[in-house]
């Protein structure tokens, strides 16, 4: 069954899309959005030293971006001008690794599978990987599930409790690093972001618990992964965009919905 | 009596700023203290060094082992992004029962709202159910910092009430932190005056008596107190009080 390249693309699809759209309703929730777009943004240097020193995507991915996330959560605890330091981490990351890039010697390496995505040449060793880090960040949040939520609400409450909340944003950081090493190979560096916070943003008008809000966000992203890849197919567009425009319009129609029902509620 | 939690010692920074400075504080069971001082006395910061949100620069907290805090804190900001009803937030931190969350909301007077979204309180109704998930705690003792902002002085005075019951019924020490002085300090077995560094502390009536208090807040509480006291009618703004408060 793994034979199929489109049954790997979908599987890695989906595996991707269930641990961002979990991960992403706390990065909706701490309106942590801008340290997810800058990881991601800075992911493109991590393909860089990886193609460079022959490592695998994967792990120069992983590893840029944890650096990233642990550097911009540390400076955005101080609260002094987050958006331009961003900028400058986010952006100077993202353009030395596309000049990194054309030093590396032989054949001239086509970005494009990094920056917007390339599923449909995941092999079974990648889907490993995918499905390996997608398990372990929804695990690690559901075992946490309550810490997190009560470190979310109100860190104070949480100290209170017993609960040490910069720990549980430390926690998040893996987590927000893990979800981009899995997700470059789906949707690739700039579209990351949006995995992450469509479908929870989707979500929340249907949602009344926070339970609700993340089962509903998981299962937009699942939609919009599986058909976004069958859109693709079909009209043989490039498939991370794809699955990215099936989520917006996913977002719009709950949008539209919800006005719709305050309308003939009121 | 069994000391519950104890600061010695306490020193603390913000940047250059001293914010406290080497306070010594201790709290036995049962009993309801009352921070009070002006804004930016470190009034705030001292509970959360208390709570274990802060790590003083010097100085030790020790708590009794296995000490159960009941906190509410000043202010708690619900996204708009999160939807939670109150009955969920009351499961935070640990899973309560359907039985003992009703049973909380009820004791802290704001029964039938856990089916309602937090966002969609009044003022009252949210310090209420945060007053709620902390007795959930089965707190030793229960933390409260500003915890009447935003209501009028009856509803402040009513809150206050309730937490003089619940020190009743539920035996649990109190500690509070607010600027209210002649609501809170009449329901307090002490108050400690803090202004960067424990300017006096005993009994209302001798806090209200000591120059250092006189000093930070001059005299015109005096009589805001008697208030509760329905002594020292001297002070020609007590029936104007007397009337907001009933």
């Amino acid at each position: 069954m793994l034979d199929d390249f489109l049954i790997r693309a979908g599987l890695a699809a989906t595996g991707t899309a269930l641990a961002a759209a979990t991960l992403g309703c706390f990065v909706v929730w701490r309106r942590m959005a801008y340290i997810g777009d800058a990881t991601a943004h800075a992911a493109v240097l991590g393909v860089a030293i990886s193609l460079m020193f022959n490592l695998s995507i994967f792990a120069g991915v992983g590893m840029v971006s944890l650096v990233m996330a642990l550097l911009i959560t540390s400076l955005s605890g101080r609260g002094q001008g987050i958006d331009t330091i961003l900028g400058v981490l986010a952006q100077g990351a993202l353009a030395i690794g596309l000049v990194m890039v054309t030093f590396i010697p032989g054949q001239r390496i086509d970005l494009d599978a990094y920056l917007f995505g390339d599923v449909l040449t995941v092999t079974r060793a990648d889907l490993g990987i995918i499905w390996g880090g997608a398990a372990v960040v929804i695990a690690v949040l559901v075992s946490r599930w309550n810490a997190m939520l009560t470190a979310t609400l109100n860190p104070d409450l949480a100290s209170a409790a017993g609960v040490k909340p910069a720990r549980e944003q430390l926690v998040l950081t893996l987590l927000l690093a893990a979800v981009v090493a899995v997700a470059i190979k789906v949707v690739g560096a700039l579209l990351i972001t949006s995995l992450l916070i469509i479908p929870a943003a989707a979500a929340r008008g249907f949602a009344r618990t926070p339970e609700q809000m993340v089962v509903l966000a998981a299962l937009i992203g699942a939609t919009s992964a599986v058909g976004g890849l069958r859109a693709a197919m079909m009209l043989d567009t490039p498939v991370g965009p794809t699955i990215v425009c099936v989520a917006v319009g996913i977002f719009a129609i709950s949008v539209v919905a919800k006005g719709l029902r305050r309308l003939t509620r009121g | 009596m069994t000391v519950l939690i104890s600061a010695n010692g306490i020193s603390l920074r913000h940047g250059d700023n001293l914010v406290l400075d080497r306070v010594d504080l201790n709290i036995e069971e049962g009993e309801i203290v009352t921070i009070v001082g002006p804004n930016g006395s470190g009034k705030s910061s001292l509970l959360r060094v208390l709570i274990g949100a802060l790590s003083p620069e010097k100085g030790t907290v020790t708590r009794k082992p296995g000490l159960r805090i009941g906190y509410v804190p000043q202010k708690l900001h619900v996204d708009p992004t999160m939807p939670i009803t109150v009955r969920r937030f009351l499961n935070l931190p640990k899973r309560v029962s359907n039985a003992d969350a009703t049973q909380a909301l009820a004791t802290a007077g704001a029964p039938d709202v856990a089916g309602r979204q937090m966002s969609a309180l009044s003022g009252g109704q949210f310090q209420r159910v945060l007053l709620a998930r902390a007795l959930l705690e089965k707190p030793d003792i229960l933390m409260l910092d500003e915890a009447t902002q935003g209501l009028d002085q009856p509803g402040s005075a009513r809150f206050y009430q309730q937490i003089e019951d619940v020190r009743r019924n539920f035996g649990c020490a109190v500690l509070m932190v607010s600027h209210e002085l002649h609501v809170v300090m009449s329901a307090s077995d002490r108050v400690v005056c803090l202004n960067g560094h424990v300017c006096c502390e005993g009994t209302p009536d001798v806090v209200s008596a000591a120059p250092a208090y006189r000093e930070l807040f001059g005299t015109g509480t005096g009589g805001a107190l008697a208030l509760y006291r329905h002594e020292h009618n001297h002070h020609h703004h007590d029936h104007d009080h007397a009337a907001k408060a009933d």
